[in-house]
């Protein structure tokens, strides 16, 4: 069952990453590891795009929107960090709940 | 067992733990280097999908690109000696009956869900194709891309510059 020819086993890697990183998003308080919640959920979405992409379709669709998902992400991240570098500059933490304000 | 499905499961297991290890780790310094298992791993997992350009990307964006600026972030906004106590995580338990029930569902629905099989699996080098693919049938999402990475550079910048007060 679980096998590299097996769309299945790629999708459970995926599934699991999906929730390891849905639970980083709720449990962590610090910012930065939130953000590393998101990649490992927007990881798993890449898996199931090229395993789909390769066992399912056959085309290259799936590897192209896999792309497209790495360069937001990349993108995301630049913003994300410097976001957070300006939280920590006005309040001196990185803690989510500090941060619930809207001004100093 | 041959060598591919060794392999296989060594890059499975390497990817799962390293995400554990992320999730679960009480050192953000920890967590952060983890990160480069489940990176690694996940671009393992593609060349195994036979897509050898993402596999490439993933590890030229991933690896050497975001989880750099991570690893930057964290050592910018952290008294190294306080690492273990700002790494705080809160509501464990909610959170575990929810990735419990989450995680049940999806393997039960990648289980029986008759997928759609392609008529023939392919390894062939995808590099040229999907450059051809971009400048034809994707050209105008690639060009919104450049945009796309254009805004959040001037962004970043503008965000993290010190404001100068006159």
């Amino acid at each position: 069952m679980f096998s590299p020819n097996e769309l299945s086993s790629y999708l459970i890697i995926g599934a699991i990453l999906f929730s390891l990183g849905l639970f980083t998003v709720l449990t962590r308080r610090n910012a930065i590891s939130v953000l590393m919640g998101v990649e490992l959920i927007l990881n798993s979405a890449n898996i199931n795009y090229v395993a789909f992409s390769h066992y399912s379709s056959g085309g290259l669709e799936g590897q192209i929107y896999a792309i497209f998902v790495i360069m937001l992400a990349a993108a995301e991240a630049a913003v994300g960090l410097a976001i957070v570098l300006a939280i920590f500059q006005i309040f001196h933490t990185i803690d989510v709940e500090a941060a619930e304000t809207l001004k100093e | 067992m041959n060598v591919s499905t060794a392999v296989f499961y060594l890059i499975a297991i390497i990817t799962v733990g390293s995400a554990v290890m992320v999730a679960f780790s009480r050192n953000i310094i920890y967590s952060a280097f983890s990160l480069l298992g489940t990176f690694g791993g996940v671009a393992g997992l593609y060349v195994f999908l036979g897509a050898d350009f993402v596999a490439a990307v993933q590890l030229l964006i991933y690896v050497g690109g975001i989880l750099i600026l991570i690893l930057f972030a964290v050592m910018l906004t952290h008294r190294i000696t306080e690492v273990e106590v700002t790494n705080r995580a809160a509501g464990r338990i909610p959170a575990l009956i929810v990735i419990g029930v989450l995680i049940y569902l999806l393997l039960q629905t990648v289980q029986e869900t008759p997928w759609v099989k392609a008529k023939e699996i392919t390894y062939a080098a995808t590099t040229g194709r999907i450059g051809d693919l971009f400048l034809e049938n994707y050209l105008l999402p690639f060009e919104l891309a450049s945009l796309v990475l254009l805004v959040a550079m001037i962004g970043a910048v503008v965000l993290s510059r010190k404001e100068i007060k006159e």
